[in-house]
């Protein structure tokens, strides 16, 4: 235990005192100054930056968020936003990790299903939007099913090429020592595939928070006029709203609340493959 | 020549030496007979494909995709216009969606035989193409400097990681305020999803090199730029392409969302506004064409790092090298 | 018959001066990471490879080896110690980091031809790069030394369209093209298997004595490096040190039926059991397969 504790903190103490860290840090703060500069260009140097000066600035920004953290509706849009993130992020989960596994394990399904999941694939999940409202009863589960499909394909191409990549000779060896079919599936097939689902997984995460985003923004209003009526909250309505409503700085709080979130996901997620799969870490 | 399928498998060892007698002259006098190698013409991948084809065609493949595409649009069928389901009620089915596509005189305007069909298409691939062409100018560049120069990397990737976790779409209003007009945030968004892609996927190219091949390339009397230039864009290509495609990809996913919600023309707009205005057969159409149109982009970007890869696509039709 | 250099006798017709070549490795030290916690490779190593001489190091896998090689080339700093290629200084006091250069050209094990040049590309690369041929001047050329290794026909092939025999001969061309005074091979016929091995094994022969350049040669396999050397040097497991110095007096040319005479046969007696001695050391220190 003391070993580890001081491995740690040598490496993390390697980490702050190493170069990279400080011109990592430099770098964002010549990014942030910049971008600061740019947006105020106009009143510091007399004439307008040609896209950044319309921009809010970071310290304008960094006051909205202070205010909005301190508003429970920003946090119930937070929340929502998160629920059908997992929502769909979960079904896609739940229903593309076996329809992969079936697919690598049996060519026929495969020649079945394959093509006809190639061909729906090149869809954006946004185009389905209008299709969903039109099938689904209300308006929670239509974008739960475009959310879905955002992380479905993702998370089944990667199950399959996992499964497909897993060593045949650890077949070969688990046949030859007597396993049966169900026992090769659980102890080879799913752990085999398991850094791919993990891999999916993340990846997945990140396009089914661009997808609600999106999805929430098109429901919430379109300058075609809204596909829907008002989706009621969520972080994408909340940024096109500021928007609508000419509060420029809830714009980019906003997306910086997004940005969070789903980095956040996407750690978390990577955290828990990690814990599941023990045996990668190791070199 | 082309190598039958029988020759192969004698491609990949060295069985064309004849040791007859055992002076050490012997190992090097035969040379390798044209026959075995694989000549250096472009037709031989024409003649593989077709060859590939026919096998394909008498495996069971083919007729399991006809019996899942049956499948798919037989459901769809029954659903909605046999059965009429309850969720399906207000769907268009496969019989009306076809009949509309392909009609002179379409019902809600739009059939392969208007012209403003085309032009939807035209739009949205335009835009596409400034956009990602926009992405893969500076994101190649961008992405074989991140991987070849540590230093660079050091300043320059954290201000990357750091906006790259907003999606492309949740710039969508800052980029209406940023940019005039209605082209341009649309076009913007589009290029910053590719270009995302494109910058890390060719980074990771650069850093997976094996660095055996900068190795010999020092040792062989390679200047840092001559390293560069012939071992590690070259070496990158593989993932610069894999890059692209994906970045393709999410190209169109950005761009039907921006064109729905900021746009005028496009495929995008053309399902959001047939949603609005009750025109549901058209509906499918827009998305139909859109999965054909981004099937046929992304295999264009294919073919074309396909040509440009000559020696992996043919080491990978002698069935991988060793 | 261990450390007295013995005179070889060299049966060979007349063939061009020995170009220069020796490489003498002083008082090596190498250690990974810090000076206290590091891992030590290389521990206090000093030996010579004679010019003109094909110089084998055996060793127990992970023993260090390649770190020589790599010191040598220029991939690795020395933590102490010297390094002289003839009269140069490659590494030593004051500059720990040796110049990759074309006087020393490696072969590498998993082979660096690069993939996406046609073999005649890959050929040409260095002189071409060092801009001390013209294109024409260089391509004939190596039409030629390529002809001679009995390469002819697949120059305008793409290396993965080539068996890894072949592969690893045009590599060996490539190298020679550059005129260098020594070649180092880091088990080059490693991943090959043993049929290959053996006509691999003959054909380097051949290319030496067509032209005489220096070889420092890795290998784990004893056969191969008492049937290959005018010397070889058995090394300690990690960190390594030689252990037993060789010249093996088989005269040259050879060929493989120098496999079953006598003195080959006493050269291995000699030396499998301080092979074998270190191996087990390796073995029980738990030295993986790199």
């Amino acid at each position: 235990m003391v070993a580890a504790a001081k491995a740690l903190s040598t490496k993390f103490a390697g980490f702050v005192g190493g170069d990279d860290f400080w011109r990592g840090i430099v770098a964002i703060a010549a990014f942030l100054i910049f971008w600061e500069a740019g947006s105020r260009s106009h009143a510091w140097f007399g004439f307008s930056f040609p896209w950044v000066s319309q921009v809010p600035a970071p310290t304008a920004v960094l006051q909205a968020m202070f205010k909005l953290v301190q508003e429970p509706s920003f946090w119930n849009s937070a929340f929502l936003s998160t629920l059908r993130v997992f929502e769909g992020f979960f079904a896609a989960m739940v229903i593309g990790i076996p329809l992969g596994l079936a697919m690598a394990v049996s060519r026929i399904f495969f020649g079945i299903t394959f093509p006809v999941f190639e061909v729906l694939r090149p869809i954006p999940p946004l185009a389905w939007v209008p299709a969903s409202i039109i099938f689904w009863p209300t308006q929670e589960l239509s974008i739960a099913f475009v959310t879905f499909l955002g992380a479905f394909f993702t998370i089944v191409i990667n199950v399959i090429g996992g499964a497909r990549a897993i060593d045949v000779r650890y077949f070969q060896a688990a046949r030859s020592m007597g396993s049966s079919t169900w026992d090769i599936f659980r102890r080879i097939i799913l752990p085999g595939t398991l850094p791919s689902i993990v891999v999916g997984a993340t990846v997945g995460v990140g396009i089914t928070w661009a997808v609600v985003v999106a999805a929430e923004m098109i429901s919430g209003g379109g300058s075609a006029g809204s596909v829907g009526g008002a989706a009621g909250g969520g972080l994408g309505f909340f940024i096109w709203n500021s928007y609508v409503g000419g509060s420029y700085t809830q714009i980019v709080a906003g997306m910086i609340s997004i940005g969070i979130a789903g980095y956040v996901s996407s750690a978390l997620l990577r955290k828990i493959g990690n814990w599941m799969t023990p045996w990668l870490s190791e070199n | 020549m082309w190598a039958a399928p029988g020759r192969r498998r004698h491609a990949k060892k060295d069985s064309f030496f004849i040791m007859t007698e055992t002076s050490p002259v012997s190992a090097l006098r035969t040379d390798v007979p044209p026959a075995i190698a694989v000549q250096a013409r472009p037709g031989i991948s024409l003649t593989l494909t077709k060859h590939r084809l026919a096998l394909w065609l008498r495996s069971p493949r083919p007729y399991l995709m006809l019996v899942g595409f049956a499948g798919f649009l037989g459901f769809w069928y029954l659903s909605v216009e046999v059965w009429k389901l309850p969720r399906f009620s207000q769907m268009s089915g496969p019989t009306e969606v076809l009949r509309e596509w392909f009609s002179e005189d379409p019902t809600y305007g739009l059939s392969i035989f208007t012209p403003e069909y085309y032009m939807h298409i035209w739009v949205s691939i335009r835009r596409i193409a400034i956009a990602f062409f926009l992405a893969t100018a500076i994101g190649v560049p961008l992405g074989l400097f991140l991987g070849w120069s540590e230093r660079f990397k050091q300043f320059v990737f954290p201000v990357f990681e750091f906006l790259r976790p907003v999606p492309p779409l949740a710039w969508v209003p800052l980029a209406i305020v940023m940019f005039k007009g209605s082209e341009t945030p649309v076009i913007f968004l589009t290029f910053l999803a590719s270009f995302y892609a494109t910058a890390l996927n060719t980074m990771l190219g650069v850093e997976s090199i094996d660095v055996s091949y900068v190795r010999a390339a020092n040792c062989l009397g390679a200047t840092r730029w001559q390293v560069f230039r012939h071992v590690i864009v070259p070496g990158a290509m593989p993932f610069i392409f894999t890059g692209l495609q994906i970045s393709v990809g999410v190209a169109w996913f950005s761009l039907v969302a921006g064109e729905m919600v900021s746009g005028q023309y496009g495929l995008g707009y053309v399902i959001n506004t047939s949603y609005t205005m009750v025109r549901y057969p058209t509906i499918i159409i827009g998305m139909a064409t859109l999965g054909l149109v981004g099937y046929v982009t992304s295999a264009a970007v294919r073919l074309v790092g396909d040509y440009l890869m000559q020696w992996r696509t043919r080491e990978l039709a002698l069935g991988g090298g060793q | 018959m261990s450390v007295q250099s013995a005179v070889t006798q060299d049966r060979s017709p007349a063939l061009q001066p020995a170009r220069k070549g020796g490489v003498r490795i002083n008082d090596v030290v190498k250690t990974y990471g810090a000076e206290d916690t590091g891992v030590l490779a290389v521990d206090h190593c000093t030996f010579e490879v004679q010019p003109g001489e094909i110089t084998v190091v055996v060793g127990p896998s992970g023993c260090g080896k390649t770190t020589l090689l790599n010191a040598i080339a220029g991939f690795h700093s020395i933590t102490s110690g010297s390094i002289y290629l003839d009269d140069e200084m490659l590494c030593g006091p004051g500059k720990l980091k040796a110049q990759p250069g074309p006087d020393r050209i490696v072969v590498f094990q998993n082979g660096a031809l690069f993939p996406w040049k046609t073999n005649i590309e890959n050929v040409t690369f260095g002189p071409m790069m060092q801009g001390a041929m013209t294109r024409a001047e260089a391509y004939d050329r190596a039409r030629a030394m390529m002809a001679d290794a009995g390469l002819r026909g697949i120059e305008r092939n793409y290396p993965g369209e080539t068996s890894s025999g072949v592969r690893r001969r045009v590599e060996i061309v490539r190298a020679l093209m550059n005129n260098p005074k020594i070649l180092l091979l880091d088990e080059p016929y490693r991943a090959l298997d043993s049929l290959t091995k053996s006509v691999m094994h003959e054909a380097l022969l051949e290319i030496f004595y067509k032209n005489r350049v220096s070889v420092f040669f890795i290998t784990h396999d004893l056969e191969e490096a008492i049937f290959l050397g005018h010397r070889v040097v058995i090394m300690t497991t990690r960190p390594c040190r030689p252990k037993k110095i060789l010249d093996i007096d088989i005269p040259h040319p050879r060929d493989y039926s120098v496999l079953t005479t006598k003195r080959f046969r006493e050269f291995m007696e000699e030396t499998v059991a301080a092979v074998h001695e270190e191996a087990i050391k390796a073995f029980a220190a738990g030295e993986k397969e790199r």
